[in-house]
């Protein structure tokens, strides 16, 4: 099953380093990894996306909380939870298909930031689900490139994954 | 206010750390370094001749006195030859603090002369890792590494030090501090008493209890507390390797150890219990054999202070982390005022035990006749006798490890050290002499065979300029005797690079460095050359003792089987 396991770590050097080198070490899998600063500057929330079964999932969560540099962390999986995932998309637009991206990407609320004359640049949000639908239905008329942001999440209600 | 180089800060620091000793080689990047140390003399610095040896002699010394060891090398190569004394402690959880110099910081990323990304290499076999920024962390960085490194699961800490932070132009307020916090490391000390409570409804309520215990035990000084609880219950109990000395061998309780070349009737004891108590063990692959076959009418308890060691391999019916004194004296508190309702079924467990014994009585080896060569198990029982079985004993890796485990008896924790999580050859002659440095009024002996020793001698040199007086047992086989072993069993007797041909004259070798060594190849030399030998615990003697070359260590767990399923000799299994 798909976990979404969001960290708080350290915002040191080579903190990052531990918790991918972790992932290999262990030959655990990472699908999506999305790490930013918080707003207190001492931390990073780092969120990985990643298929286990409950015995690796168990072992993932107990072998990070087990770096230093990892201050707390949450399955947001285990509950309720929002998950967000930005992507940026080229597409050939010349022709018929000028008109049917437009079309599309309005049907998944996207929006074209960039546009050229044979192309458009699409900006998408949503669950990685949606994310890859948009790619499927871009995908006959001629996807140039994509950037995927990996997957952010955070719990909803009172939840908070906080010091 | 004290103003103080960063090198100068390292030297205080140490002192003020209560470190009497460290194990280290100079060179470029740790120069600044080792000028402080030259300008102090409450520090010792032991020259190694090899930067392993550095570690494995602080690895060495952790292992007997339950303090960290320090090791300080330079980088580049200094620091990469370290990096298997690193994981061999790493494996074992020995505290231990390894200070790497490293180029000055604007040369880092720049292929500089001797620069290796340290922190880089050493990652995945650290608990921790730092690199300082400026001179003025040095004091806490150092503590927090010592601290790291000793408590919970202990672990090593790599200090890397670019050349420029240690500059003696450079002067920074130093003091000392006496604590330090790390919010993202707040280690475990008791258990849930909820689940200790289970585990101890289970353990009176057992029909065929047995308690497998491991490091956790020695490094959580918690073999006196285990002592009590298991003589309270009267259940067998067995160690890993790691475990040996945990528990008195001597007990009648005691069924030794356990594992691939275990004791027949631990491993029996295993696989036909219906509760295993495990205390600070880890069930590694060398314990377990085939875990799809493992135990299979065992419940589990299982208490260790790393979380991440539950339920890794084998699912823990009753996991408990804590460490592992704290959790066995709440046991031990709670056993005390409670009723055993299993009196019976134990006394028909220990028929079952009993039988177990009686069966392999015997079986494991013959010794020596007249002519014969020497057994090396013969070898190691007359050591044991020979040392009144109260020396430090340190071994190499294969054979002669397991013989050494087998047949020298530990009434005490600390006193065998070995590598078991990293299997590391050439550990043990460099971690006898970090005992020995500590230990001058013990006998140190280090059983090792002719391609262990041959990895590490070099350290003969520094035993030369320390006057370290350990005493070697070398168990000359002539031949890679565990590669062998396996050769014989997997490969149809093709010794593929098993064998050592050219090998020294060790006499000889060991004479060029001013020592004794005594070549042994009967039965009727090897006490006199063990009276000689250990008639002055501070004199240097290797022992080169000629062994049979075919013999094989027993009983050995079948691949791919149950803990039950074993070879008790060349042509007996279970």
């Amino acid at each position: 099953m798909r976990h979404i396991i969001s960290i708080l770590l350290e915002n040191e050097p080579g903190a990052l380093s531990r918790v991918v080198g972790l992932f290999s070490q262990r030959n655990f899998n990472i699908e999506t990894l999305n790490v930013a600063p918080t707003e207190d500057p001492s931390l990073s929330r780092l969120t990985v996306t990643t298929v286990g079964d409950d015995r690796v999932i168990e072992q993932i969560t107990k072998h990070l909380n087990k770096l230093i540099d990892v201050v707390k962390l949450v399955d947001l999986t285990e509950g309720n939870h929002i998950e967000r995932e930005l992507m940026l998309v080229k597409v050939k637009a010349l022709g018929a298909a000028r008109d049917e991206v437009k079309r599309t990407a309005d049907i998944f609320r996207a929006q074209i930031v960039d546009v050229t004359p044979s192309v458009y640049t699409v900006q998408i949000t949503g669950d990685a689900g949606k994310l890859d639908a948009f790619v499927q239905a871009m995908a006959p008329i001629g996807i140039l490139e994509v950037a995927r942001t990996g997957v952010s999440g955070i719990a909803r209600g009172d939840k908070l994954l906080s010091l | 206010m004290e103003l103080l180089s960063g090198a100068d800060m390292i030297a205080r620091f140490l002192k003020d750390e209560g470190v009497e000793r460290i194990y280290g080689y100079p060179g470029g990047a740790a120069l600044h370094i080792y000028d402080a140390l030259f300008r102090q003399d409450s520090v010792q610095h032991i020259l190694v001749r090899h930067e392993q040896a550095a570690t494995h002699a602080a690895d060495g010394y952790a292992r007997a006195s339950g303090k960290p060891g320090v090791v300080l090398v330079t980088s580049g190569p200094g620091a990469t030859n370290a990096v298997t004394g690193i994981a061999t402690a790493y494996m074992d959880s020995i505290p231990m603090v390894v200070l790497c110099g490293q180029v000055a910081s604007h040369l880092i990323g720049e292929d500089a002369f001797q620069e290796t990304d340290i922190v880089g290499v050493t990652r995945p076999v650290v608990k921790h890792s730092f690199s300082i920024r400026h001179p003025s962390e040095i004091p806490e960085v150092l503590k927090k590494a010592f601290y790291l490194a000793s408590t919970g699961r202990p672990g090593p800490v790599v200090v890397d030090i670019p050349k420029d932070m240690t500059a003696p132009t450079e002067r920074y307020e130093y003091v000392y501090p006496k604590k330090v916090k790390i919010r993202s490391y707040n280690p475990v000390t008791r258990g849930h008493s909820g689940q200790i409570k289970k585990a101890v409804d289970m353990m009176l309520k057992a029909r065929r209890p047995v308690f497998y215990t491991g490091g956790g035990i020695v490094t959580g000084r918690a073999s006196e507390a285990l002592t009590d609880l298991v003589h309270r219950l009267g259940f067998p109990i067995t160690t890993t390797l790691m475990g040996i000395g945990g528990y008195p061998q001597g007990d009648q309780q005691s069924l030794g150890w356990l594992g691939m070349h275990g004791s027949y009737e631990a491993n029996m004891a295993m696989h036909h219990a219906d509760l295993i108590v495990a205390i600070g063990a880890r069930f590694d692959d060398r314990v377990t054999n085939n875990t799809s076959k493992f135990c299979p009418t065992a419940k589990i308890v299982h208490v260790d202070i790393d979380p991440s060691s539950i339920s890794k391999t084998v699912r823990a019916d009753v996991p408990i982390v804590g460490a592992a004194g704290s959790v066995i004296d709440e046991m031990i508190s709670l056993v005390q005022d409670r009723e055993a309702s299993n009196a019976e079924a134990l006394g028909e467990w220990w028929k079952s035990i009993e039988g177990w014994r009686a069966e392999r009585e015997g079986k494991l080896y013959e010794p020596s006749k007249p002519g014969e060569a020497l057994k090396p198990q013969e070898v190691i029982e007359a050591v044991y006798r020979a040392t009144r079985g109260e020396a430090f004993v340190t071994t190499d890796v294969g054979q002669h490890q397991m013989f050494a485990a087998q047949y020298y008896k530990f009434a005490k924790p600390n006193r065998f050290i070995t590598s078991g999580g990293l299997g590391t050859m050439g550990f043990g002659f460099p971690a006898a002499m970090g005992i020995k440095l500590s230990y001058p009024q013990d006998d140190v002996v280090c059983f090792t065979g002719e391609g262990s020793f041959q990895m590490m001698m070099q350290e003969l040199s520094t035993c030369k300029q320390f006057d370290v007086g350990v005493k070697i047992v070398n168990l000359n086989n002539q031949s890679l005797g565990m590669v062998r072993q396996w050769q014989d069993l997997n490969y149809k007797s093709r010794h593929a690079h098993s064998y050592m041909e050219s090998l020294p004259d060790f006499a000889k070798l060991i004479e060029a460095y001013g020592f004794t060594a005594i070549k042994v190849t009967t039965f009727d030399e090897l006490e006199p050359a063990l009276e000689r030998a250990f008639a002055d615990t501070n004199e240097l003697v290797f022992l080169d003792i000629y062994v049979d070359p075919f013999e094989h260590v027993y009983p050995m767990q079948v691949p791919l089987g149950s803990m039950r399923d074993m070879l008790l000799s060349k042509t007996e299994r279970t």
